[in-house]
């Protein structure tokens, strides 16, 4: 054979075997052309086999030939892989991907769960700690530790329900909460300072509910005692916290208030999210929303415990949790939390 | 309160826009609620003089009066109003006015009408007409000295401010406080309104005053006015009243009302011919003692409510409300008039007792200072004086046993700057008490001894004035810093965070939570739940509803109220779970409060699909959710079958971990179902005793054990065995043998080929050491020994 003839006979195979390959559709009739064509007793091994007779020179040239032909055919066969696996793919049909999925069970939280795990959490990362206490509980701690004692006008402020019990001297010194506040009492009684707590938890006050009034809600306390805390530290705890819950460009406003336990006493207003300020439904054209009331906390009551007021100062701030989900989910009545049907509940 | 700005006006100039000073009294603790306007819509009445009034010729009710407007306007229209003469001068509205119709009460466009064969373009308005309270009985007539054709807005318009208040500021109670914020807050000087400049005959008064008991009463001044003629008062007067909340009556009660809005200290006026003997005793009333409120009302009272008596009978119901027996009337000649000091907390007891609420209660109870009364008194003499043609008899009577000196405070601003976090400087701290009104005496540059003025009853600490500063200078202006103190020592949170992990393990398997009120009926806590395990449940004093009346010992009722009321409105099954407390009674003490976790299971597996096979959920889904849970938390739990009045007998089962009872689960039985008007079936319920599982958390949490490298072996083990004997029994023995890593029931047959009484279990057992490969030899003689002790223990053959 002459080189020639070898080189024609190789260029031949090329062309028929590319040309088979682009015939072929299934792997089975893919593995017979490799091995026809690549196969130890294939075609162009057949071929190189021939090269031994031919002079060196000569037998460089057609095997640097042979060898490009080779990997030509070997990416041809990978190239054809790729394609048969694709057609094979495609050939398995296509799903309705708008056919509803195959139902999970799937329970969730109660949004007071959440808002209150959620507004724990802002202050558990400033520091605080999670407290909480008896939801049935005495005047002494429910009022008149908190200064207000009885028959002061101010517990007109807190409707209470009041639990049928009478004590040896005919008083009736039992009441389900109407705050979380008692719970300052029970934990400077048991603690010295420095003190920093949140109290979530369930309180009640004998009103009529309507859109924006539950008897029974719940509210978080917060507390913080120490030597050296000031009004002004409690301006930044609840201004960060405002941020946490409602955003890094919220705007906060305190003005003055009364809340018989604390002095100076203050509600914080947050800016109105829906309108920016600018004046909605939501904030009744006030441009701010109320969220909690708060103060420094009133040297009778840390006197009443036993600290020394004029050494350790204080803060305490309260708010409702359901009117915080309200103001962030847009609902717009608190008797849908504990009415519990289930269309509310899986909102969220 | 309401309180009209136009009486404001005479204390203090009004320099900042309406709202600005509606924002500047509400921040700094007056909070402003609303604002009203009166005559926002007047833009066309006009002060109109009544030239005549004829007769309607077609009508007898109607009368024809012709209103002069300018020289060159009169207009004459059809009035039915009785009270309508000629030269007075009225609100007369011209068409195209907007008006409030007397009938809906909506506003309406004034048009010309005909009425019975005359043409009337106009009306003459009454005070209801112009959204000026509910007086519609006949035209508003006004004061003399208006000018015709003035806009009537010019004399009558008027903003109010509708105030809440705080308990605390008993000054801010009267247009005076009021002021005297104002005056703080912008700057603007504050005039008191002038009692001195009458002079009057000091001859002898016809009256003796004693008080019996000087704690509930520390100050009683009277004066008696005689020659009074009682009639309506000015129009100026009646016109504040109607605008802060008051109905005129006549001029002597108006005066009393009009001093206590005024002043903030609420007066009494008696006629003294009817008080007997004249002389006043101010005692506490027997028990059992009757009196007649001026209403009408009559009353029982008790010891130690407070009455003023005359030589003969209790005349009045000290700080809460005259009595009808000497009563203000028209033929009313002698006023003898009360200002006086009550004891704040026993004239609101005695309020609250005999549910009476009026102004002067409500004032007295916030705490009024001795130093007022004498001073509204002289205000209230030179109303009457002027406005009644009285004149006074005698001086005044002021008995005041002892007299105080003003309270003082020791103030520090070291101690400003402790609770604020910032200084002030010294002559702020100066400006702005004596703006308020307190007297500063300065001891040095640092402490100052501060006299509180008597109309402040709120501050009685030095804090108090720490308030008053920071609330003049804008809580806005104090600057804001995060805590710099070291926070405390973390307290571990153990019991919190395992019960929330319980919560989050539920609503993973598939559970919604709910939360519901604790009160509850007896007779829901009787059908769910066993009562004589513990004292009767607690019951509020006074529920709101009958509904709501028992602090709850069990949450069983309210899960499933909470299922009954949602069965109707899903197409999906039901697995509901509230996490909450139970209140068990203690004698003498508070309840324990304890934390249960109730769950319900009912209705649909999966929410129905093209994809699913509708199918009921039942005792094993539940139980499946329980064994779920405790694998999340971490807890070994057992079933054990168990009995509860709640659930079909056979049908329930006890779970228990560390040999405790931790929880109970079962099918609820179909009378309860029946009582809550379920009709799902079945429902099973679980309830999980949480505080219970708290004192087992366990304590090291996961602990890993080393995987095996070496291969398991898998193989079916089927036993015949008595159906009564539990399936636990056996899978107990398979897996106490040290190779056996788990087995699962895989098959469960009674029936065809299953001797009567008895039932085949087929388990799925997997063998594995970690130590080394077991042979199949040693897997069958594994297999065998447990097959000997199923025998051996429980009469258990291996299925042919």
């Amino acid at each position: 054979m002459t080189v020639e003839n070898i080189l024609g006979e190789l260029e031949g195979l090329r062309n028929s075997a590319l040309g088979e390959l682009t015939l072929i559709t299934g792997v089975e009739s893919l593995d017979h052309w490799r091995v026809s064509y690549l196969g130890r007793r294939g075609a162009l091994t057949q071929i190189l086999r021939g090269l031994a007779d031919l002079p060196s020179e000569d037998r460089r040239n057609v095997g640097a030939v042979a060898n490009g032909i080779k990997a030509v055919l070997e990416q041809g066969f990978l190239d054809t892989q790729v394609r048969i696996r694709d057609e094979e793919l495609r050939s398995r049909g296509k799903f309705d991907v708008t056919l509803p999925g195959r139902p999970t069970s799937m329970g969730r939280l109660h949004p007071t769960t959440q808002i209150v795990r959620e507004i724990c959490d802002a202050f558990v990362s400033m520091g605080f700690q999670v407290a909480e206490g008896p939801e049935v509980e005495w005047d002494r701690y429910n009022f008149e530790m908190l200064n207000i004692p009885k028959d002061h006008p101010a517990r007109d402020m807190w409707d209470t329900l009041w639990v049928d019990y009478e004590d040896e001297n005919k008083d009736r010194p039992m009441l389900l909460r109407t705050h979380t506040s008692p719970m300052q009492i029970r934990i400077m009684e048991n603690t010295e300072p420095p003190i920093r707590v949140v109290i979530p938890g369930k309180c009640y006050r004998y009103e009529a509910t309507d859109a924006t009034h539950e008897w029974h809600f719940y509210q978080v306390e917060g507390l913080a005692v120490d030597e050296g805390i000031t009004f002004s530290d409690m301006k930044g705890t609840l201004f960060e916290f405002a941020r946490m819950l409602f955003g890094s460009d919220r705007k906060v406003r305190f003005r003055v208030d009364y809340f018989p336990f604390v002095e100076p006493g203050a509600e914080m207003a947050i800016d109105c999210f829906v309108c920016r300020g600018r004046g909605c439904r939501v904030c009744r054209n006030s441009g701010w929303i109320e969220i909690m009331g708060a103060g420094m906390v009133n040297p009778k009551v840390l006197e009443g415990i036993g600290y020394d007021s004029s050494r350790y100062t204080g803060f305490a701030f309260g708010m409702g949790p359901e009117r915080i989900a309200m103001l962030k989910y847009g609902i717009d009545d608190i008797r849908l939390f504990y009415s519990n049907d289930l269309r509310f509940l899986r909102q969220f | 309160m309401k309180v009209p700005l136009s009486w404001l006006r005479d204390y203090v100039a009004l320099t900042l826009q309406n709202d600005d000073l509606a924002h500047s009294l509400t921040m700094a603790g007056t909070e402003v609620g609303a604002i009203e306007v009166v005559g926002e819509f007047w833009d066309q009445v006009f002060v109109g003089y009544v030239e005549s009034v004829t007769p309607h010729p077609n009508a007898d009710r109607l009368r024809l009066a012709t209103i002069r407007l300018s020289e060159e306007e009169e207009i004459t229209v059809v009035c039915g109003a009785p009270n309508i003469n000629s030269g007075q001068k009225i609100a007369f509205a011209k068409v195209g006015a907007t008006l409030i119709d007397s009938r809906t009460g909506e506003k309406e466009i004034l048009k010309s009408a005909r009425i019975r064969g005359i043409e009337s373009s106009g009306m003459v308005c009454s005070a209801r007409e112009l959204g000026m309270g509910d007086d519609n009985t006949g035209i508003l007539v006004l004061s003399e000295g208006a000018n015709v054709g003035e806009p009537l807005a010019d004399i009558l318009g008027d903003v109010i401010f509708d105030l809440e208040l705080t308990p605390n500021r008993s000054d801010c109670f009267s247009v005076l406080g009021i002021a005297r914020e104002i005056s703080a807050l912008s700057g603007q000087k504050f005039v008191e309104p002038d009692t001195f400049k009458y002079q009057y005959d000091n001859g002898e008064i016809p009256l003796t005053v004693t008080i019996d008991d000087v704690d509930l009463c520390r100050r009683y001044t009277a004066i008696v006015i005689e020659n009074v003629k009682v009639g309506p008062s000015p129009l100026w007067m009646q016109d504040r009243l109607i605008k802060s909340g008051q109905r005129p009556i006549n001029n002597v009660v108006d005066i009393t009302n009009y001093v206590m809005l005024e002043y903030g200290q609420p007066l009494h006026a008696f006629d003294l011919n009817t008080v007997k003997g004249g002389k006043i005793l101010v005692r506490p009333a027997k028990d059992g003692e009757e009196f007649e409120t001026l209403d009408g009302t009559k009353h029982i009272l008790k010891y130690p409510m407070l009455v003023i008596c005359d030589a003969e009978r209790s005349i009045g119901l000290a700080g809460v409300m005259g009595g009808l027996n000497t009563e203000i009337r028209e033929e009313t000649t002698t006023v003898l008039l009360e200002s006086a000091n009550f004891d704040p907390i026993n004239t609101r007891r005695t309020a609250q007792a005999l549910r009476i609420r009026t102004e002067a209660a409500s004032r007295f109870e916030k705490g009024l200072q001795p130093e007022l009364a004498p001073i509204a008194l002289r205000r209230a003499m030179d109303l009457i004086i002027q406005l009644s043609g009285g004149v006074l008899r005698g001086g005044i009577v002021d008995i005041y046993p002892q007299p105080r000196d003003l309270p003082r405070i020791l103030f520090s601003m070291k101690r400003l700057k402790q609770v604020l976090g910032m200084e002030v400087p010294k002559s702020q701290v100066e400006e702005i008490l004596s703006s308020l009104g307190f007297i500063l005496d300065w001891q040095d540059n640092i402490e100052v001894n501060v006299t509180i003025p008597y109309w402040r009853s709120d501050i009685s600490q030095a804090d108090d004035l720490v308030e008053e500063i920071a609330r003049i200078i804008g809580y806005d202006e104090i600057p804001t810093t995060m805590l710099s103190t070291a926070p405390p020592v973390h307290q571990s949170q153990n019991d919190r965070e395992f019960r929330e992990d319980i919560r989050d393990a539920l609503v993973i398997c598939g559970m919604q939570e709910t939360i519901s009120y604790p009160l509850t009926t007896l007779s829901s806590l009787e059908a769910t739940s066993n009562l004589n395990d513990h004292p009767l449940p607690l019951r509020v004093a006074h529920p709101m509803s009958s509904e709501l009346e028992y602090l709850r010992t069990s949450l069983r009722g309210s899960v499933i109220a909470t299922l009954s009321a949602n069965q109707r409105h899903s197409d999906q099954g039901f697995k509901l779970f509230e996490l909450g407390r139970v209140y068990i009674p203690r004698s003498g003490d508070l309840p324990l409060e304890r934390e249960m976790a109730v769950g319900i299971v009912s209705g649909l597996r999966l929410s129905g699909g093209w994809l699913t096979k509708e199918d009921n959920m039942d005792f094993f889904d539940a139980k499946g959710i329980l064994e779920a849970v405790f694998n999340i938390i971490n807890i070994d739990i057992i079933f054990e079958p168990g009995e509860d009045d709640l659930f079909i007998p056979g049908r329930c089962a006890r779970v228990i971990s560390a040999g405790s009872v931790v929880g109970i689960m079962g099918e609820i039985n179909d009378s309860v179902l029946d009582g809550f008007e379920i009709e799902l079936s079945p429902v099973i319920l679980f309830e999980l005793d949480v505080s219970n599982l708290l004192d087992i958390i366990p304590k090291e949490g996961s602990h890993y054990k080393p995987l095996s490298r070496y291969p398991g072996a898998y193989q079916d083990l089927a036993v015949v065995l008595d159906n009564n004997i539990d399936a636990s029994a056996v899978k107990n023995i398979i897996e106490r043998h040290s190779t056996v890593v788990s087995s699962i029931l895989f098959d469960l047959y009674e029936g065809e080929g299953v001797q009567e009484g008895k039932r085949s279990l087929a388990y799925r057992v997997l063998f594995q050491s970690v130590d080394r490969t077991l042979t199949g030899d040693e897997v069958n003689s594994i297999r065998s020994e447990i097959l000997k002790d199923l025998n051996d223990e429980l009469g258990a053959s291996l299925r042919g």
